[in-house]
């Protein structure tokens, strides 16, 4: 297994903690994982993207320049990274806020409305979790398994009460 | 038995790393992007009896550094490049004064206030001086998270046991970076430290912790003195990983996150079918010299990998007496270089050396 994941978005939308969980839920997997964000002077609303490597081998480079998993949350997220993304891999698309199509046809692609999902679910903050859950059900490499346990780590105690939407948007992705 | 692994930043690893150490004072200011440390010692320290104190300027916290040391604690200061700058003065009279700590550059780019993003290049600055005089700092550069945490250790113990600053030598990626990594409960070193300005108790005579000395001949037997600790220091600390050099015919050398990069690099480069390996320095000063001489018996081109405009390569040059081509791979403002910028210079050393 090597994942090489770059989820890419504005700030605020949860891109450093969609990458958390999955690195998380890679190492209670015993697999080797990094995560990387980008990090800028501003603190929402700007660019945000982060680099998580989930490898059966020791991670070398941090920095994933050529994803075989992308996840684009907005349009110049998708036009910025999409012809990074290495033939055969995968690109997530939120189709409720990029209305345009992935222009190439060497990889799998996957449109799903998760800002739309997340709102119609009543956990309108979760578009994120929904792209992961989808992630999971769609790699070959990953399955459902630890996922309540990977929450509860990159859950602050404090905010215990949001694990189960977490867990259930994870569920709505999965299923879509 | 090993501790779990925890998902951890590496700015926040060395921050915890330092309390196990039992660092319990920390001085510094903000700056990205190493941020985090203070952060991190903001929220911790005052919960185990140490003191987190967010000074006035880079300048200060320096010498707070100072005071504590002078009063015989193990105590830290952070920051990045153009802080490092600041706390430079502070550095050359610590050095002066044979007062130990440990100091902490997660760099960014320059000259000036430069950006935010990654760098290598106060590489002169750390292991050539920064402040004025003859002096030294060891220098220990991290390629990881968990040395993040483990150097930090590390730098302590070589710092009270040589009386003198360690420097972590990091970059904003590996700042910035999470990797598992498992903080053991380290039995912390304690050194005797009879010169510290601590009370004499009317026991002893007083201890002074200065860094002036007017005369000149007392002046140079101190700083005789010190190279001879210095000497020590090179003889026995040197570190570094020596990764498929076997049987290599070219000698990447970098440190941190361009010997990540590298690594990808030589792993794809060696199923070409190119011999080529790295040695990754751990301590910049004392540099691993034996280590790179010897490699130049094998090799016939060495490359060395930065996010400088080429400044380890002096001491890569130096170290193997010039008898081998350096070749310089490097991005710098920032920018950081590719595994395949790094394998197409690996591939045009392996081209040059069969011609």
């Amino acid at each position: 297994m090597n994942m090489q994941i770059l989820i890419a978005g504005f700030g605020g939308q949860g891109v450093l903690f969609a990458g958390k969980f999955l690195a998380t839920k890679g190492l209670i997997e015993g697999k080797n994982v990094s995560w990387l964000p980008s990090y800028g002077p501003e603190m929402r609303g700007g660019t945000a993207n982060c680099s998580v490597i989930i490898s059966d081998d020791p991670v070398g480079s941090p920095i994933v320049s050529e994803p075989n998993c992308l996840v684009a949350m907005n349009l110049p997220s998708l036009r910025r990274y999409e012809n990074s993304v290495v033939p055969g891999g995968m690109i997530l698309v939120d189709s409720t806020l990029i209305n345009e199509k992935v222009e190439r046809d060497d990889v799998s692609v996957f449109y799903v409305p998760a800002t739309k999902m997340a709102k119609d679910e009543g956990f309108s903050t979760l578009a994120n979790m929904i792209l992961c859950g989808k992630i999971i059900k769609e790699s070959a490499d990953m399955d459902f398994e630890n996922t309540d346990e990977a929450l509860k780590k990159v859950i602050p105690p404090r905010k215990a009460n949001l694990l189960d939407i977490n867990l259930n948007a994870l569920k709505v992705g999965y299923e879509f | 038995m090993m501790t779990e692994k925890v998902l951890m930043k590496g700015n926040e690893a060395i921050a915890e790393a330092a309390i196990l150490a039992g660092c319990r004072f920390y001085f510094g200011y903000p700056i990205t992007p190493q941020t985090e440390v203070a952060a991190y010692m903001a929220k911790r320290m005052p919960k185990i009896g140490g003191t987190f104190l967010q000074a006035e300027s880079e300048v200060a916290a320096i010498n707070m550094v100072y005071g504590v040391s002078a009063a015989g604690k193990r105590v830290m200061t952070s920051s990045s490049s153009p802080g490092i700058s600041l706390k430079s003065e502070g550095l050359s009279y610590l050095a002066g004064a044979d007062l130990p700590a440990l100091v902490v550059n997660v760099q960014r780019g320059g000259p000036g206030l430069g950006g935010i993003q990654p760098s290598q290049s106060d590489y002169f600055q750390a292991t050539k001086g920064g402040g004025h005089g003859d002096y030294r700092m060891i220098v220990l550069a991290p390629a990881s998270v968990q040395e993040m945490a483990s150097l930090t250790v590390k730098g302590f113990d070589l710092a009270d046991k040589y009386r003198m600053t360690s420097m972590i030598l990091a970059d904003g990626t590996m700042g910035q970076m999470m990797e598992p990594v498992s903080l053991e409960k380290v039995e912390a070193t304690v050194y005797d430290k009879p010169w510290a300005v601590n009370g004499t108790k009317g026991e002893r005579p007083h201890n002074i912790a200065n860094s002036l000395s007017l005369v000149p001949e007392e002046l140079e037997r101190l700083n005789f003195e010190r190279y001879e600790r210095y000497k020590k220091v090179e003889e026995n600390e040197s570190m570094f990983e020596s990764f498929m050099m076997d049987d290599a015919e070219i000698c990447v050398v970098a440190f941190g996150i361009a010997a990540r990069v590298s690594k990808n690099a030589i792993v794809e480069a060696r199923k070409k079918g190119i011999k080529v390996g790295m040695i990754r320095p751990i301590t910049l000063w004392p540099f691993p010299k034996k280590a790179l001489l010897d490699a130049a018996e094998k090799a016939h081109t060495f490359i060395s990998v930065e996010l400088s405009m080429g400044q380890m390569i002096e001491d890569v040059e130096l170290a193997i007496k010039c008898k081998r081509p350096v070749m310089l791979c490097n991005r710098v403002g920032g920018m950081i270089p590719s595994p395949n910028m790094v394998l197409e210079a690996i591939e045009k050393a392996d081209k040059g050396g069969r011609e």
